[in-house]
């Protein structure tokens, strides 16, 4: 049994959904269903399938999406080809994934063409401006455009949530389409005549293509993939291209072989006006001064890579001073030290231990963020002792500065930072070390150690050590204080 | 007194150096019966296309080509001696509404010559925005050039009404930077893209937590001049890799140095490098996209320089033949991407057609453009290369075979 679908219009995807379940329901296989449009073409022996009670036969939300797009192409066989695979699909419901599959391929080809047609209309779709007649009144903006496919249903929603305050239509050979304000609807076809051939605007925007194209670098081969000939005629702006071409190696030529001109007089009047960014003199006596100087530190590589230096924090004459071993990411984009994960982790032994972090001085052995770029992210890199080494001159101007009574290193890093020597953690944990300037010294380990332990267990006993170790530092400073 | 026309037409002649013109991105926005305009779903729109092939997707142009700066590579520096204008707020403004009504752009890329100073500038940058989004309801794209050295506080309201910001960090060396660029600092931008990186972070942090959290700009990009300075293409690499570690850039664009009118004689003037750009694009792809890092890009090349006649996937590949054949129907993702002329695409549909069968020849066709360029580096279930992998002139084979171009 052969039988015809009947459908309204080209674009009429409702009555190829009907018809094609009908036909399912009816359990006609693909080579016995034909499918027209409109009145045309009559087939005799044709029976017209009537509805039939709908049946459980759900299809994946991708061949819905599919099917509306492919439906849309001009190709006659689009009606037949998307029976087939909904025919298939009840069978063999992967199908769909095969993306080399004939009927997949052919398929995906259409809605590929559909959607970019599609695209292409929201692209080189122009309005004209007719501008009222009467003073109060609104302008109507109208277009011709000439899609490849049956499309202007499927284009004019983004044209009505984008341009709602305004009053359009779009005339196509085949269809139309007016928005009043409040309703969107569809019409029959138009001619081109219908609409006006000029624009308070046309001088303008051709003046704009026309400078906004750079004759250094011609490029047509991909100018007219991504803007294919057919539209051009619609669009006013490609008239200019064929003069701009022209003249291009022309103009090219003589940016390259004009003599340099001298300097505009503003040019002089520019530079006294300037404030001078004369770099201040070098002042190691102050916090400020020793900043700047880091900032411009290139003694090792890492100052280059990093956005800034995260200098020290804290009251200039703090009594405890707390070094880290260099800023993170955190840290390095904020400018201040302390401020990620890792900080997050002090600030809560600090508070445990009862130490208000506001009153110490926070720092770091190695003043810039050493990483290793990983696509979106900064992978942290422990600084090798001869960056340390180097860097250290820094903290010994911090700590001359500053003059801290006791020390606190979080980390290897940092003790080698305030020794300039390496030292096992585990071997001066817990006690107070004599330095050279009479401060007293107290290594634990770093915050971000606590971060990387694998259990919470763990992690509450290093903690308690941690918060321990800070405890034990800040007594030295208030047994010397209360002392004094 | 020059007209809005000819004002149009000197900006956009000092604009067009600015590569970028994404339009994609931004908060999903529709309009209603008292705004106008909307963000473009998914890849946005270029709605016309230069003979440069640059498209044209938002009005760019600057408020004024006056700068008191004198960049050497820049058209506006304060010593070239081009014709000089200032636009007023309002005429931006009634261009891009006039413009975008007729659905020429997506909206507006506003940069501008610095006058008097950077806060003064950004101020007026910010006026004209303003006016669109709160006078006359604008819901479509816009997209800020910012000035590093402009306030704090003008940068937060850039970024409160732009859908995209950018600082251009313009040479991949600071040194080159100060050399040519007298009164930019390299420190300075980089302050300044980590800054707007925070505040991005935050803000989309916020909408998270809340639907009404107010909109901040959703991306930042910049742009490498390429070819104005001696930097190699794996310092370029070097430098946009960095970048995009450490402020989260939506893209880095390249800018192959051209020859600008009343240009400085510092600089080399000739044919801009239009193939070394496009390998850049195509290697900052591999970056991003594929799993590549900049030293694989790198290594093998001449002097650091990616090599012109062939596409740096290819160029590894070659540079790796012991990594080929890879088997289509077994390699895990990351190889696949690997595979000279397998996009991102064509490896997923690979992924998920492998699942139901073997993979042959006559899948392939259907699947990508050209089978015959993956021979010599694939193998699937009725194809294995036999020599073709080893044989010395393969990379003969691969280059593309030059085309003289029709201009007309």
């Amino acid at each position: 049994m052969s039988v015809a679908v009947r459908l309204a219009h080209e674009a009429d995807l409702a009555g190829w959904r009907a018809g094609a379940r009908a036909a399912m329901a009816a359990d006609l296989a693909p080579e016995d269903v034909t499918w027209r449009v409109g009145d045309a073409g009559g087939d005799l022996f044709a029976t017209p399938v009537t509805s039939a009670p709908a049946q459980a036969f759900t299809v994946p939300r991708r061949f819905v999406e599919l099917a509306d797009s492919a439906l849309l192409h001009q190709d006659t066989e689009r009606f037949s080809l998307m029976y087939r695979l909904l025919w298939r699909l009840r069978c063999d419901p992967g199908v769909l994934t095969d993306a080399a599959d004939p009927d997949i391929r052919r398929a995906e080809a259409l809605a590929k063409a559909v959607h970019r047609d599609i695209h292409k209309t929201h692209a080189f779709l122009r309005f004209k401006e007719i501008e009222p007649e009467a003073a109060g009144e609104e302008s109507l903006y109208l277009a011709w455009f000439e899609p490849s496919h049956h499309t202007l249903e499927a284009s004019a929603p983004f044209f009505r949530d984008r341009f709602t305050s305004m009053r359009w239509a779009i005339l196509t050979p085949e269809r139309s389409a007016r928005w009043d304000g409040t309703v969107l609807s569809f019409g029959p076809g138009a001619t081109r005549d219908a609409v006006p051939a000029k624009d308070r605007l046309d001088a303008h925007w051709r003046a704009y293509y026309r400078s906004i194209f750079n004759p250094a670098r011609v490029k047509i081969k991909a100018m007219t993939k991504e803007m294919p000939k057919k539209y051009w005629r619609n669009m006013l702006e490609t008239r200019e291209v064929t003069p701009l071409l022209r003249a291009a190696g022309h103009r090219s030529a003589g940016m390259v072989a004009a003599e340099p001109t001298p300097a505009s007089p503003m040019t002089a009047v520019e530079a006294r006006r300037r404030p001078v960014h004369a770099p201040l003199p070098r002042d190691l006596g102050t916090l400020a001064g020793v900043h700047r100087e880091v900032e411009a530190c290139r003694r090792c590589p890492i100052g280059a890579l990093a956005t800034q230096c995260v200098f020290g924090e804290g009251p200039p004459a703090a009594r405890l001073m707390i070094v880290g071993e260099q800023p993170g990411d955190r840290e390095d984009l904020a400018g201040k030290p302390f401020v990620g994960p890792a900080g997050k982790v002090l600030d809560a032994a600090l508070s445990e231990a009862g130490i208000d972090r506001s009153a110490a001085c926070l720092t770091n052995a190695v003043k810039h963020f050493k990483y290793e770029p990983r696509g979106k992210r900064r992978q942290h890199k422990t600084p090798s002792t001869s960056e340390i080494d180097h860097c250290r001159w820094w903290l010994d101007q911090e700590r001359a500065l500053v003059k801290p009574k006791t020390i606190v290193a979080l980390g290897a890093s940092a003790a080698r930072g305030v020794l300039g020597q390496s030292v096992k953690i585990g071997e001066v944990r817990g006690r107070s070390i004599p330095l050279a300037d009479g401060a007293a010294l107290w290594v634990t380990v770093h915050p971000s150690y606590l971060l990387r332990l694998p259990d919470d267990r763990t992690r509450a006993v290093e903690m308690r050590r941690f918060v321990d170790d800070l405890r034990g530092a800040h007594h030295t400073i208030t047994d010397r204080h209360s002392a004094a | 007194m020059l007209n809005s026309l000819q004002k149009l037409e000197i900006f956009a002649d000092a604009a067009k150096y600015d590569a970028s013109c994404a339009s994609s991105g931004a908060a999903p926005r529709t309009a209603d019966a008292k705004s106008i305009g909307s963000t473009a779903p998914g890849m946005g729109i270029c709605h016309a296309y230069a003979p440069d092939v640059r498209c044209i997707s938002l009005l760019k142009v600057l408020l004024t080509n006056y700068c008191m700066f004198d960049c050497h590579y820049c058209v506006s520096r304060v010593s070239s001696n081009v014709a000089r204008a200032r636009f007023s707020v309002k005429e931006v403004v009634d261009l891009t509404l006039g413009f975008y009504r007729r659905n020429m752009i997506e909206g507006l890329f506003l940069s501008s010559g610095i006058v008097r100073s950077p806060d003064e500038t950004m101020e007026q940058v910010v006026a004209v925005a303003r006016s669109l989004r709160e006078e006359h309801g604008f819901r479509g794209y816009i997209h800020l050039k910012t000035i590093p050295d402009a306030a704090p506080e003008l940068l937060a309201e850039a970024g409160r009404l732009a859908d995209r910001l950018s600082i251009n960090v313009e040479l991949p060396q600071e040194s080159d930077l100060a050399r040519l660029a007298l009164q930019k600092d390299g420190r300075r931008i980089r302050k300044a893209m980590a800054n707007l990186r925070q505040r991005i972070d935050g803000a989309r942090e916020d909408r998270k937590r809340s639907a009404k959290a107010p909109p901040f700009s959703t991306s930042q990009s910049t742009q490498m001049i390429v070819g104005a300075d001696a930097a190699t293409d794996a310092t370029v690499l070097g430098t946009s890799e960095t970048l995009y570690g450490s402020y989260g850039l939506s893209r880095v664009y390249y800018s192959a140095f051209s020859p600008i009118p009343d240009a400085s004689k510092l600089l080399p003037l000739q044919a801009p490098p239009l193939m070394r750009e496009h390998r850049l694009y195509q290697a900052d792809w591999l970056l991003r996209y594929y799993g590549f890092n900049v030293p694989e890009i790198v290594t093998g090349t001449r002097d650091g320089m990616l090599d012109l006649q062939l596409d740096p996937k290819t160029a590894w590949a070659l540079a790796n033949r012991a990594q080929f054949p890879v088997d289509l129907n077994r390699a895990p993702r990351e190889m696949l991407l690997r595979v000279p002329g397998l996009g991102v695409r064509v490896a997923d549909r690979i992924l998920a057609v492998r699942k139901r069968r073997g993979l042959h020849l006559e899948d392939l066709t259907r699947l990508c453009r050209s089978v015959k360029a993956l021979l010599p580096f694939i193998v699937c279930t009725d194809w294995r290369p036999t020599k073709l992998a080893d044989t010395a002139n393969l990379r003969e084979r691969l280059v593309p075979r030059a085309t003289q171009l029709s201009l007309l």
